[in-house]
């Protein structure tokens, strides 16, 4: 019984820290039809600023000056690497992607020297707590109900703010809302903010849980969040949150049985059967394509 | 018809231009002291490999235009395939002394009666081998897979990849993978060195892979590879002119793992050693980009990048990794080790930004010797 | 009584709640030209579509040469949905993709060029005649099939010769003026074989005099290859100059079909264009 428990407080907690990166992954597909394979490196770049400059500063001003630093990496990678291909074919741009993954790993190799960062303790997140007699830490608690107010939070910029509505206005169609005078960029750039503030977020509670970060430290978490944002329908906020809860349960149980193993797999196991039986994921549009 | 002769003698320039670099190859590995020169040895042979591995995704990526990013997964299959068949008998029990032996008991050069004869068979046997093994699994993939569009295509490849490493990684399969450790005693490159004779450990590794480049090449010239390249252009465009899609996709993707495979095989005798942990989804990066440095498109571009790459990688840029004081006691800013790295992804990013089009564009080396025609009529015509 | 090439039969096409063909049926016989026309968004292309197996049409059979080819009833969710008529009326399933239509002989242009761009003028319609070659791919990469090559390749210089476009077959298709494509893209239909050739709007974005090029152009091909002809057009002359038959398409329902004589005195056709005057000259 508690072992089940503790699986599933893991699951729930994992599940939420997913969910803020796979925001980052649906908005930006939802608007470019680009994964950006850079997003989960960016996550990780977040978690070793965070390393950095709290050795520098307090905690009250690393935290934020964290946060805007991960926003400003997110919001340049964009305009860097992504603008100038905005016309080239599709795979340009994924190769772009590719190509920023491979930059921020390599700087962060560079700059840790490949060794492993042990992550700093944050007051009352990393603190113990035990609940139905399983020791975990708050950030186990907090994380969910966290998430559930910023995707609040999220839904209520995207439906009934005009930033929002030029948001859902270039996912429907890109050339249409460009036609209709709205600024492409800007509203791209607002993508990619919001994404890169979510992973920040997302790099706080992650990174609190394990005891170090290395340069590929977002890789994995960054497939299985775009994993969860195709299983909740690419596009889709509230189906990425669905989406993340789900891998990051599965991943709990299985990280907990004799097949440890095959967790990476199990998750794009998952992903392959949804790409070919239902695309469009649990709560995806369907798009034709026109002839 | 004029045309027919002309890349018939293209074609034989070639051919003459491959046997002398293959003969420069024995010529440098005989004149030169291998155990001096390390660095030009193993950034000849590495680069053999990964022009073919970058080819085999070549013909996929840039001449099928489906955006795959298994081939990490294939080589993974190749290299296990050649080591577990050639693995001599003698050796099996210390190399799986973990899982008590071998679950396969017989070693193909062996099986053609050992001696270079044997040796040289049973290579090429197990290599062709690689070849099917990673083939085989590729058709089975590309069923549910190759039916997705773009961007879904490549992250379900990267998957698989994933997968096929997980799988090899198991212990319960410990008796043929040998699981999470590593195969080696098999036959490397250097076994093909005669002793106390030519020492041809570079030869074998071009020979090998510039007969499965030509082969490669052969296809995109053919019929087939005109149909590979309509499906890049015009999916729909493609299907009316009768192109059955499913069926060239399977097509393309089963050889281009076939060679995958094959490189995965070399790769493997380069390395003198296989291990799952290889084969992630950074070395599927690492040729992608070959690829792209090369020219999307082109088989000599990613040819030339290979070796380019490696040589960087590997040797050029190593002193970036180094620290530096000069005689002054001043010492170089940002040399340590990781700056390498730095300093070529920067380069491959201003290459993809920048230089989109790579070395040679959608161009082969051939095509640069041909005269261009002046613009004729279609310039005309469009003024009228 | 002649031949008939093509026949469709209630023909409807249904997109979520939208129909987008309604009960559509027609036939066209073997030696014809027949022209579907319509104001803009009247369906026409999405009945191509249908034909030539890039949709699977809700309802309703499409035969060629007498042989149902393609054949498809509301099922699963569409059953309770479907809005069309004739429900119950088909029972089989035949849904072949487009290469399989294009194998049986039936060849197509878009209405939006697709020529395969960055490829040189032959090898746009040297593509097309791999689908009847008899090589695998191993016998082509070793070169083994020689013959069949070298025929091939006579075989698409001699269309190219024919269509005046031989001295054009090294140049880049794309970077080809805009009539030159549609030129090369119904060559490369040719190439196919085909016994019945379906144009999407050969005219478009074409001035007075190109028109007229192009309409001797299908009247000159249609005997040459014994083709029968059926397009979609937007340019009256032409349409009245060398349909035997014309069918007029509105709003997914067929409202007129006859001579050109009739057609143009047809007071349902003259309201449904009427209706859409801007759209005529489009």
């Amino acid at each position: 019984m508690q072992y089940a428990l503790s699986i599933f407080l893991s699951g729930i907690s994992l599940g939420g820290q997913y969910a803020l990166i796979a925001i980052g992954y649906t908005l930006v597909y939802g608007i470019l039809r680009l994964i950006n394979f850079a997003h989960g490196d960016v996550f990780m770049v977040a978690g070793l600023m965070m390393v950095y400059l709290s050795t520098a500063l307090p905690l009250w001003a690393a935290l934020p000056l964290m946060l805007v630093l991960t926003v400003a990496l997110g919001f340049a990678i964009e305009r860097a690497a992504y603008k100038p291909l905005r016309s080239a074919p599709r795979m340009s741009v994924m190769i772009s992607a590719i190509g920023v993954s491979y930059l921020l790993q390599n700087l962060a190799t560079y700059v840790t020297g490949g060794l492993p960062k042990s992550y700093p303790e944050l007051p009352f997140l990393s603190d113990s707590v035990v609940i139905g007699g399983v020791s975990t830490k708050w950030v186990t608690i907090v994380t969910p109900f966290l998430v559930i107010a910023l995707v609040f939070a999220l839904t209520q910029l995207i439906n009934h703010t005009k930033v929002g509505m030029a948001m859902r206005a270039v996912a429907k169609d890109f050339e249409t809302s460009q036609l209709m005078g709205i600024k492409i960029n800007s509203v791209i750039s607002m993508t990619f903010i919001i994404g890169s503030f979510l992973a920040g977020v997302g790099s706080m509670l992650y990174f609190s849980n394990y005891p170090s970060i290395v340069p590929l430290s977002g890789a994995l978490p960054g497939l299985r969040a775009f994993v969860a944002a195709v299983f909740g329908g690419i596009g889709s906020v509230p189906g990425a949150v669905v989406g993340a809860f789900i891998i990051g349960m599965s991943e709990s149980v299985i990280k907990g049985s004799p097949f440890s193993i095959f967790s990476d797999a199990f998750t794009f196991a998952l992903l392959i059967v949804i790409l070919v039986v239902k695309p469009t994921g649990l709560f995806g549009e369907k798009v034709t394509d026109k002839v | 018809m004029l045309k027919e002769t002309k890349s018939k003698k293209g074609a034989f320039i070639a051919l003459a231009c491959v046997a002398v670099l293959l003969a420069l190859t024995v010529v440098l590995e005989n004149v030169l002291d291998p155990t001096r020169n390390i660095m030009l040895f193993t950034v000849l042979k590495k680069g053999a490999v990964y022009a073919l591995v970058a080819s085999s995704m070549n013909l996929l990526n840039g001449f099928t235009g489906l955006f795959s990013l298994g081939q990490a997964g294939f080589m993974l299959l190749g290299a296990y395939a050649y080591a577990m068949f050639t693995i001599p008998s003698a050796a099996r029990d210390s190399v799986y002394y973990l899982y008590g032996g071998s679950a396969i008991r017989f070693s193909l050069p062996e099986l053609f009666g050992g001696g270079a004869f044997g040796l040289i068979l049973g290579v090429l046997l197990a290599l062709i081998l690689a070849g099917i093994v990673a083939a085989a699994v590729a058709w089975l993939i590309g069923l549910p897979v190759l039916r997705l569009k773009s961007d879904y295509l490549a992250i379900a490849t990267l998957g698989f990849a994933e997968i096929i490493r997980a799988v090899f990684q198991w212990d319960k399969l410990g008796p043929v993978t040998n699981g999470a450790n590593a195969l080696k005693s098999y036959p490397t490159f250097s076994s093909f060195n005669i002793p106390g004779g030519l020492r041809l450990s570079t030869f074998v590794a071009f020979l090998l892979a510039a007969v499965c480049i030509a082969v490669i090449l052969l296809l995109i010239n053919s019929s087939y590879g005109r149909a590979f390249k309509a499906i890049r252009e015009d999916e729909v465009a493609a299907e009316a002119m009768g192109i059955n899609l499913a069926r060239h996709k399977r097509l393309s993707f089963c050889i281009s793992s076939f060679f995958a495979g094959v490189g995965g095989g070399l790769f493997a005798m380069f390395a003198n050693q296989v291990q799952a942990k290889t084969f992630t989804t950074a070395l599927t990066y690492e040729i992608l980009l070959i690829v792209v440095i090369g020219g999307i498109g082109s088989i000599s571009g990613s040819c030339i990048a290979s070796f380019l790459y490696v040589a960087c990688s590997e040797w050029w840029l190593r002193f970036l990794d180094t620290e530096v004081t000069l005689g002054n006691g001043f010492k170089l800013p940002f040399l340590r080790n990781g700056f390498r790295m730095v300093v070529f992804s920067v380069i491959i990013m201003v290459v993809v930004l920048f230089f989109r089009r790579g070395i040679m564009g959608d161009k082969e080396l051939t095509d640069l010797f041909r005269k261009r025609k002046p613009k004729t009529a279609a310039g005309k015509e469009g003024a009228k | 009584m002649k031949e008939t090439v093509l026949q469709a039969e209630h023909i409807t096409m249904q997109f979520g709640g939208v129909v987008a063909v309604n009960d559509l049926s027609l036939h066209v016989d073997r030696g014809e030209i027949v022209a579907l026309i319509g104001p803009n968004g009247a369906g026409k292309t999405t009945a191509f579509n249908c034909i030539t197996g890039v949709y699977e049409p809700t309802n309703g059979r499409v035969s060629f040469l007498g042989k149902p080819m393609v054949e498809n009833y509301p099922q699963g969710k569409l059953a309770k949905t479907y809005a069309g008529e004739h429900q119950g009326m088909f029972k089989e399933k035949l849904s072949p993709t487009p290469d399989h239509i294009t194998r049986l002989g039936i060849a197509r242009t878009f209405q939006n060029i697709r020529l395969f761009g960055s490829l040189t003028v032959f090898d746009n319609v040297l593509i097309a005649k791999h689908m009847r070659a008899k090589q695998n791919f191993l016998s082509a990469t070793f070169r083994l099939n020689a013959k069949e090559e070298k025929r091939m390749r006579e075989e698409a210089m001699a269309l190219l010769e024919e269509q005046n476009l031989a001295h054009l077959k090294d140049e880049i298709a794309g970077s080809l003026p805009y009539g030159l494509q549609r030129r090369l893209e119904i060559a490369r239909a040719l190439a196919t074989d085909p016994k019945l050739l379906l144009l999407d709007e050969p005219a478009a974005g074409m001035n007075p005099q190109e028109t007229q090029e192009l309409t001797d152009f299908i009247k000159k091909i249609r005997g040459e290859y014994d083709l029968t002809v059926f397009m979609i057009e937007h340019h009256m002359d032409l349409v009245m100059q060398i349909s035997d038959r014309i069918y007029v398409l509105d709003f997914g329902k067929l409202i007129a079909q006859g001579t050109p004589e009739d057609i143009q005195n047809d007071p349902r056709v003259i309201e449904a264009y009427l209706g859409v005057a801007d759209d005529v000259e489009d």
